[in-house]
């Protein structure tokens, strides 16, 4: 039988699904028997080299590179996962849509950020806006507000053991369930 | 690409870093590297939305900045809101089940740097295939040496599963304290593979110490620039990474402050902004913002310290500083030698705390007279961490300001980019993707941690683009004609 492949990518999120990924520790050798990483931050595949089983999304959607990132996850996987409060729910970085009696949280961001302070040396007060940073989205949106999401896998960050569990099942073909005592919204 | 008019060379997203970044190169019309950039592209805004939250809650929100270093943040978190709750000391058992959550921790993410993250680089050559450069080529090829690795982390992670209750984003830190001691069946598990982890990290400073010794010509000459460093000391001078003041050294190692007060960090250090990066560049304001960079993390922390307080790190410490021929040691790849010295330090504390019966203590948590501010420094795995808040008397957070540690390194990294950039893509008519690997070496060996760098704006992968001399993007570092596509297998 053919390796399943296995892309994974970051977006609006804090890295510690892959680090959960990685608490998987020694299975990581079992999983290279059945499995193969494609496009990852965990190696230098900066796009996808073919078609891929399975992607795996950790985090939301704060800029406009994470949305295209994401449509071209959704476009290269058979199936596509939601890792994590962050990439389901939005998590700590959606706490920036909503800020008590601001009319544009955003900008409150950018400012409390950037702006000349005794602490801050910025001469000619402008927020960061080279061309080379993307564009931050108006507020951040979940992957569901984005694209079709085959399943959902909640923690934060699922446990090694969950992912262990979910990806298992995923290999085999099968819809990654859950037993109740593994799935935690933490 | 022949010369016709400057341009820019984009890598993006770099890999192998953990978080969002992205490199620019600036080439003239003759095909000369005029300037390097690293950017940080995401942006998260905390400072601002964490106004408002409850104290106690902002040492479990602030660690989802960090999946790779969640224990830094929730450990400066909570030793800024000690000082709020008026604790200057805390209990005996708190303090020391907070250090061996904190030594797990940098123990594990150095670990998880070296081996899974650089290790191919250093093992397969910069310019390795791109397909090949990565931890499972390394499992494959290298199976005990990866196995160590693997398992070096799992070690660093057990230890903060039970000292914060789970192994990515836990509890253990609380206001004034933590809230569980560890208990014996927890130390009797630990205790079982320690003996073994003590020579396995040996085991890894040699490998860096040999990687660099066996490579000078090329380390010597890579990244290689002078520059100020700093970190917290103790007070006797030793390496301590939970607490201390702070001390900076310049380039031939003479004092520039020392045992500086760190509540006191606004009076001596100030962020500039620049436009092309959602992250801040610091400076030591009595240097000015052009020659006050510095760096920090563990080559900085070699550099800084006069010795380390456990015996085997202690006999490495001075074999680097001998190295260095007692000046700091400036080379980027430095880094990586200084950061295997740190996991034997880790290990050794780790192995001393277990044995030490405070940590069955029952004293878990003090109060005292509430204060309206809390500071706190640490150093995190990539160097110095600043936690700044205000709470006001409804517990609620007024005023939060965060300096990551990677920040401090921002000057550093885009020096280090530039100088390996100018060497190796002055000039050439093609540039490849092998190429471009070796500006993400020079970026790798700093760690960046670019999700934390994102707590301001956003988060970062690695990314190298080439701009035109109207600064128009000329093609993304992956997806140039001329570079190999990674191979299918
Ligand atoms: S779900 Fe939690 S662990 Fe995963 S990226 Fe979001 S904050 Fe990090």
């Amino acid at each position: 039988m053919r390796k399943k492949r296995i892309a994974t990518a970051s977006l609006a999120g804090c890295f510690g699904c892959h680090m959960s990924l990685l608490d998987i520790d020694e299975r990581i050798i079992d999983l290279m028997k059945v499995a193969e990483f494609d496009r990852s931050p965990l190696n230098d595949f900066k796009k996808f080299t073919r078609r891929c089983d399975i992607g795996l999304i950790e985090g939301g959607c704060c800029n406009e590179d994470n949305v295209h990132v994401l449509r071209e996850f959704r476009k290269n996987c058979d199936v596509l996962v939601a890792v994590g409060q962050c990439a389901i729910m939005g998590g700590l970085p959606v706490m920036r849509n909503a800020i008590m009696h601001s009319e544009d949280p955003l900008r409150e961001c950018l400012d409390e950020a950037y702006k000349a302070s005794p602490k801050v040396m910025n001469p000619e007060n402008q927020i960061p806006n080279d061309p080379a940073l993307p564009l931050l989205l108006d507020k951040v949106y979940t992957l569901v507000d984005v694209v079709k999401v085959d399943y959902q896998i909640p923690g934060c960050p699922p446990s090694g053991d969950v992912l262990w569990t979910a990806l298992s099942a995923l290999i085999k073909g099968e819809p990654p369930e859950l037993d109740w005592a593994l799935i935690k919204y933490d | 690409m022949e010369s016709r008019k400057a341009r820019i060379v984009e890598i993006e997203p770099v890999t192998r870093v953990e978080g969002h970044g992205k490199v620019t190169v600036h080439l003239d019309e003759h095909n000369n590297v005029s300037e390097a950039r690293l950017h940080i592209v995401e942006f998260r805004g905390f400072e601002r939305f964490i106004r408002g939250r409850l104290l106690w809650e902002v040492p479990v929100i602030v660690q989802r900045l960090c999946g790779i270093c969640p224990v830094s943040h929730h450990i400066a978190a909570a030793k800024a809101m000690d000082m709020i709750v008026g604790v200057d000391q805390l209990t005996p058992t708190a303090e020391k089940m907070r250090r061996l959550m904190h030594y797990g921790q940098i123990m594990q993410s150095n670990v998880l740097h070296f081996f899974h993250l650089s290790s191919p680089d250093l093992l397969f050559g910069f310019d390795a295939a791109a397909k090949k450069r990565n931890i499972f080529e390394v499992i494959k090829q290298f199976p005990d040496l990866a196995k160590q690795g693997v398992l070096m982390r799992k070690y660093g992670q057990e230890v903060i599963l039970h000292t914060a209750g789970k192994k990515i984003h836990g509890t253990g830190a609380i206001p004034g304290g933590i809230n569980k001691n560890l208990s014996l069946k927890e130390r009797d598990a630990l205790l079982v593979d320690v003996d073994l982890m003590m020579s396995w990290a040996q085991n890894a400073v040699q490998v860096a110490k040999n990687y660099t010794l066996d490579h000078l010509p090329l380390v010597e000459q890579f990244a290689n620039f002078k520059s100020s460093h700093m970190s917290l000391v103790r007070e006797d001078g030793a390496l301590d990474l939970y607490h201390g003041n702070l001390r900076a050294v310049d380039a031939a190692g003479n004092i520039i402050f020392d045992q500086m007060d760190y509540r006191d960090f606004n009076d001596y250090l100030m962020e500039e902004v620049r436009p092309w990066s959602y992250m801040k560049f610091p400076f030591i304001k009595s240097r000015g913002n052009v020659d006050g960079w510095y760096r920090v993390g563990p080559l900085a922390r070699m550099n800084t310290v006069s010795f380390i307080d456990t015996p085997l790190a202690n006999q490495e410490f001075e074999a680097f500083r001998r190295f260095g021929q007692g000046k700091p040691v400036s080379m980027t790849l430095g880094y990586h030698w200084a950061r295997m010295i740190e996991v034997l330090h880790c290990v050794e504390k780790i192995k001393e705390l277990l044995h030490d019966p405070d940590l069955q203590g029952t004293d878990l948590r003090l109060k005292g007279e509430r204060r309206e501010e809390g500071i706190a420094v640490i150093e995190a795995p990539r160097g110095s961490l600043f936690h700044h808040y205000k709470v006001d008397e409804n517990d609620q957070v007024t005023y939060c300001n965060l300096i990551v540690s990677t920040t401090h390194n921002n000057t550093a990294m885009n020096r280090a980019v530039t100088d390996v950039a100018k060497k190796y893509l002055s000039g050439q008519k093609t540039i490849t993707e092998k190429m471009l690997n070796h500006i993400e070496v020079a970026v790798r060996a700093y760690d960046p941690c670019l999700s934390c760098a994102t707590h301001a704006l956003g988060q970062m992968p690695l990314v190298v683009e080439v701009l035109d001399a109207e600064g128009k993007i000329v093609d993304r570092g992956s997806q140039f004609a001329e570079i190999e596509t990674p191979g299918l297998t």
